[in-house]
């Protein structure tokens, strides 16, 4: 008894320090600026006051860089899962001339970390005319060495005889893949969905050098540019935060049962 | 057996290994089809990039024009650039003390949780949170909370009469100040990587721990923590992958503040000065390849100690 009231005494101190800072972000969003240039601070704003938010979408087209996010992030997404699924089910379910050396020649992908491929890439871009495009924010994030293995993995565990009774009636490759793996596989396509997610939504290094203009901005690119302009007006900052971040959390709230196992299966398989 | 039926019979196998060779075929036409479309993506913009990127490490290339060959020069300014020297050290630092004080945090956390206590979701999603939220927006909130005047974390030191270091403005304890925040940010992960990790630890051994008399802490070390160096390397594995990869927390803390690239300056912050900011793509390739190896060498290091520490008779 006197063991799970420290417990949680620790946990709730714990979490405590894990919401202040969502809290702060939140109750600065709402004051006015003068209000955070007092010292001492104020914890509470002297009223709450939402013109910081409409001030975001008055002072940057915040509304475009909203869409140019949702847009990337369902682009890569939706691709990758189709992509990544349809190799995967090849991998786990077909026999075919090499594929153990095409399988460790795209497992090899996922050693390389992301600013090593980043130069060449932009060289890549420039060649093709995507700088700057939706082309160069969504085309190479479709592709997915991870969402490859990590959907491989699970696929391996649906029962064969499955596939093998679709096969007696008729049913093409594609159909097994279509009608018989993919509504098995529904929660590893959710785990990788999520990552996916937020991988994409979250991304910064990318959108940052391929794109240029005002036009093409995501948000993470958006209120980075922000704090340049805005540097000390950390209301205005804030409310910026908490719109971009907002979507994540409220996915991640309703999807977490998904996302834990996801991360779980990870670790567990090693 | 008459010769006609043996011509009928290698006749029918014929066919059978016909049909069967036709399946395998039509299987092998279907099954690259299906890899194809990943197998290009990657090449272009994976495979290939790693390759051009260890060549161009060799060239002077300012993005625009072909890149002229200069052998190892790259490699050598670069280890006789202190500053570069200093973003390594920095880099180092960061992963060698946020990568450890998240596991340690994380372990305490997850043993914790893992005690059926009541509110466990709850807990779990609050340790989370972070996790999911946009890396440079978690920048901006804390360099308002490290604010040295107006920030919350100074105004509570002070009703404390507690020092008020400059947080991120004091060149010996910036970097530390960050890495708070990188811990506070992947504390989450390793939680949930290491609940799963005890959740498969067998309830027996503790009965038979309680039977000898054994103490908590005792348990814990003999016990709990040897059974789950398996999630706990995992843990290390890719902490430090990602950690040496730090990017967007550093560019956000750094800002518009040039006293700031010293002290906080990475690895990767480097590369993207140098490929991006003064279009010095061969040394920033050589920086990204360095630091490549770098990552590679150390993820060899951690396999080959792990025989010292990590089991896997559980």
């Amino acid at each position: 008894m006197k063991l799970k009231l420290a417990n949680h005494t620790l946990l709730i101190i714990g979490a405590f320090i894990m919401i202040v800072p969502f809290i702060w972000m939140i109750l600065t969003s709402l004051k006015t600026f003068s209000e955070t240039m007092q010292v001492p601070p104020t914890i509470l704003p002297e009223e709450f006051k939402f013109d910081n938010y409409l001030n975001v979408f008055a002072s940057v087209d915040f509304l475009k860089y909203y869409m140019n996010t949702i847009f990337l992030t369902l682009g890569r997404t939706l691709v990758q899962l189709f992509l990544c699924s349809l190799a995967a089910f090849a991998f786990a379910r077909m026999e075919f001339p090499g594929k153990n050396t095409i399988f460790i020649l795209i497992l090899s992908v996922l050693m390389v970390p992301m600013q090593v491929i980043l130069i060449p890439n932009y060289g890549i871009l420039t060649q093709l005319g995507w700088i700057d495009t939706f082309y160069a924010l969504i085309v190479p994030g479709m592709f997915s060495a991870f969402g490859v293995f990590l959907l491989r993995q699970f696929f391996m565990g649906i029962p064969k005889e499955l596939d093998e009774a679709a096969t007696m009636d008729g049913c093409s490759f594609f159909g097994i893949y279509w009608r018989i793996i993919l509504p098995n596989a529904t929660p590893a396509l959710i785990a990788l969905g999520i990552f996916t997610i937020l991988a994409a939504w979250n991304d910064f290094l990318w959108p940052l050098i391929m794109t240029s203009s005002e036009d093409m901005r995501v948000l993470s690119v958006g209120i980075a540019a922000f704090q340049g302009q805005y540097s000390t007006d950390y209301p205005l900052l804030m409310a910026g935060a908490v719109m971009s971040t907002i979507p994540m959390l409220i996915m991640f709230i309703f999807l977490q049962k998904h996302l834990v196992t996801g991360i779980a299966l990870q670790g567990v398989r090693r | 057996m008459s010769t006609a039926s043996v011509l009928k019979k290698s006749k029918s196998n014929a066919a059978v290994k016909n049909k069967r060779k036709k399946r395998f075929n039509r299987e092998a036409f279907w099954a690259y089809l299906f890899i194809l479309p990943t197998l290009l993506g990657l090449a272009v913009f994976y495979m290939f990039p790693a390759v051009a990127s260890f060549l161009l490490s060799f060239t002077r290339w300012d993005g625009l024009t072909a890149p002229t060959y200069v052998g190892l020069e790259n490699v050598i300014t670069l280890f006789q650039d202190s500053s570069f020297i200093r973003a390594i050290v920095n880099t180092l630092i960061f992963t060698a003390v946020s990568v450890p004080l998240s596991a340690a945090f994380a372990t305490v956390i997850a043993i914790m949780l893992n005690q059926k206590i009541k509110g466990m979701v709850f807990y779990r999603t609050l340790y989370f949170l972070p996790v999911v939220t946009m890396p440079v927006a978690v920048g901006m909130v804390w360099k308002w909370l490290y604010n040295t005047d107006y920030g919350l974390i100074n105004y509570v030191l002070g009703i404390f009469n507690l020092p008020q270091p400059s947080w991120l403005f004091d060149p010996n304890i910036a970097l530390f100040s960050v890495i708070l925040v990188y811990v506070w940010m992947t504390v989450g992960n390793n939680v949930i990587l290491i609940l799963a990790g005890l959740q498969g630890v067998s309830k027996t051994y503790y009965e038979a721990a309680e039977i000898d008399g054994a103490s908590k802490i005792r348990q814990f070390f003999s016990i709990t923590l040897p059974l789950i160096t398996p999630t706990l390397f995992f843990v290390f594995i890719t902490g430090m992958i990602s950690s040496l990869q730090v990017f967007d927390l550093i560019f956000i803390m750094i800002g518009d503040s040039t006293a700031l690239l010293e002290p906080l300056r990475t690895v990767v912050y480097a590369v993207y000065e140098y490929g991006f900011e003064y279009s010095q793509m061969g040394i920033a390739s050589a920086q990204a390849f360095l630091l490549f190896i770098a990552i590679l060498a150390i993820t060899i290091i951690q396999f080959v100690f792990q025989k010292k520490w990590v089991h896997y008779d559980g």
